[in-house]
């Protein structure tokens, strides 16, 4: 029972990705939240305008059992943090897809090849 | 991510049950167990404010009977077998000579000469070679025998659980006190049930036939349903028992710390004669204890999950033996050792989490105490 919007790209780092003109929103899968369990805070992002690039940790995930990165996909500029997950970090299991998005990048160049579409990352997940 | 190979893994009794009411399972020291059921904070939850049941079969158990059980258990345990009361129970290690913990124990005393050892599940088959290499029938007067298989065991942890126990049995449960039990007809079986726990709470474990654990936790489950009991994995009980500052056997305490370094000299009864490890524990108070299991708090945002190294003024002094978010709390607690000198609370000392140093905090334990 796959939840995986078919409008949006991922990662085999089990994130995903939204583009909007220049901004790339990023947050977790519901797999990935899922494995994780109960999502107890996150942390450890650069702020706003710290510029990263592909591969970089912008975000760590802790939930009750484990501890995970989140890796940018991308090249950019931090844009935003999602600030509600401060008072709220289980919006990331509950909305991993809507309201528990984590971050959003400024694209320095719009390069996306190495992501990976909805049927490719659900081949992904059913191979694990 | 992948689903552990459960054909490789032993199963308690419960085992299909588990899998039919939806839980997570995992490879728990050879063990496949639940780790959560609904979740783990939900599960924490409710066994803090209602109550919750564990399946906790995959713990051990060795009967030592016979005239010579008590000089023998003297002699293999740190705590004074000889201040126990039929229908009592009591919290121990074994030792190694050099001082280091084999494992903890519950050690139940069922009449004059008839005890039950309860072990933890990962030790099994380590603390049964320690013991049975260490015993002769003849000699000691006294039999044992591994009855780890045919028994299964499960734990009703919370405020409500001495209602649901006397729901189950005629015996009269209000009258078995804390580390006391009875041994009676329980759901529906012949049963050792005990006021004790791992959680924090009140609660109840039943040492129950292992061909009779199915229909026990079913009892259990129905004679529940009315105080919202619901089932609990491996971590919630992580995460309650660290609350309560109950030891992890493996983390907390190991075969290279001692009991007096593990703050349980409480049950290191050095005056009771002799018995293994002592002379090594009597060398350590004379040369002073060289550190001490403390409980700390975060100061500031992080988990300090085993193994992160500890830092007092800069120096790494060693690493944290259990360390999580604690649900009840809301704060980020753990526990390491420290060295002589810095363990007061209130002592001021750093976790490396990952890339950076989290101040954290020396504080009274147990971490939680139930209100009521």
């Amino acid at each position: 029972m796959a939840n995986i919007p078919a409008n949006l790209l991922y990662t085999s780092d089990h994130e995903w990705v939204k583009i909007d003109g220049k901004v790339a929103t990023i947050g977790i899968t519901h797999h990935a939240q899922d494995q994780l369990g109960d999502i107890v805070f996150l942390g450890d992002a650069p702020d706003a305008g710290t510029k990263i690039e592909k591969g970089d940790v912008v975000a760590v995930v802790e939930s009750v059992k484990a501890t995970s990165d989140i890796y940018t996909p991308v090249d950019g500029k931090i844009a935003e943090l999602n600030e509600d997950l401060e008072e709220e970090p289980e919006l990331v299991n509950s909305d991993p897809y809507g309201r528990g998005w984590i971050l959003k990048i400024k694209l320095s160049e719009e390069d996306l090849s190495d992501l990976l579409s909805a049927a490719q990352y659900e081949e992904l997940v059913e191979n694990e | 991510m992948a689903a552990p190979d459960f054909d490789s893994l032993k199963k308690t009794p419960l085992f299909d049950v588990h899998v039919a009411a939806g839980a997570r399972m995992v490879d728990f020291g050879g063990w496949g167990m639940p780790v959560q059921y609904a979740g783990i904070l939900a599960e924490h939850k409710g066994v803090r404010e209602a109550v919750g049941l564990f399946d906790v079969s995959h713990m051990g158990e060795f009967l030592v009977e016979g005239d010579g059980a008590e000089a023998f258990l003297q002699r293999m345990t740190t705590n004074d077998i000889t201040a126990l009361e039929d229908g009592q129970a009591h919290y121990t290690v074994a030792l190694y000579e050099h001082g280091g913990i084999v494992d903890d124990l519950l050690i139940y005393k069922r009449a004059e000469g008839i005890y039950l050892v309860c072990v933890n599940a990962g030790c099994i088959d380590k603390d049964w070679a320690w013991f049975s290499g260490h015993h002769d029938a003849e000699r000691d007067g006294c039999t044992l025998v591994n009855a780890s298989d045919d028994f299964a065991q499960l734990a009703i942890q919370g405020r409500h659980a001495a209602a649901i126990v006397q729901k189950l049995t005629d015996e009269d449960v209000s009258q078995v006190a804390y580390y006391r039990f009875t041994e009676g007809v329980a759901a529906g079986t012949q049963a050792i049930i005990a006021r004790t726990g791992y959680t924090g709470e009140d609660g109840f474990e039943l040492f129950v036939p292992a061909g009779a654990a199915v229909q026990a936790w079913t009892a259990v489950m129905e004679a529940g349903a009315e105080f919202g009991i619901q089932p609990i994995g491996l971590g919630a009980r992580d995460t309650l028992r660290l609350e309560a500052k109950y030891c992890l056997y493996g983390n907390d305490i190991t075969d290279a710390t001692t009991p007096l370094e593990g703050r349980l000299a409480w049950i290191v009864k050095l005056d009771k004669g002799e018995f293994i490890g002592r002379d090594a524990l009597v060398a350590q108070k004379e040369a002073g204890v060289p550190r001490r299991l403390v409980g700390f708090q975060l100061q500031d945002r992080g988990i300090a999950r085993p193994h992160y190294p500890v830092l007092l003024n800069g120096e790494e002094v060693g690493e944290v033996t259990s360390g999580a978010h604690a649900p009840s709390l809301g704060t980020s607690i753990g526990l390491c050792y420290l060295p002589k000198g810095s363990t007061k609370v209130g002592t001021e000392f750093e976790v490396q989490i990952r890339k950076k140093r989290v101040p954290a905090v020396v504080v009274k334990t147990p971490f939680y105490t139930r209100p009521y």
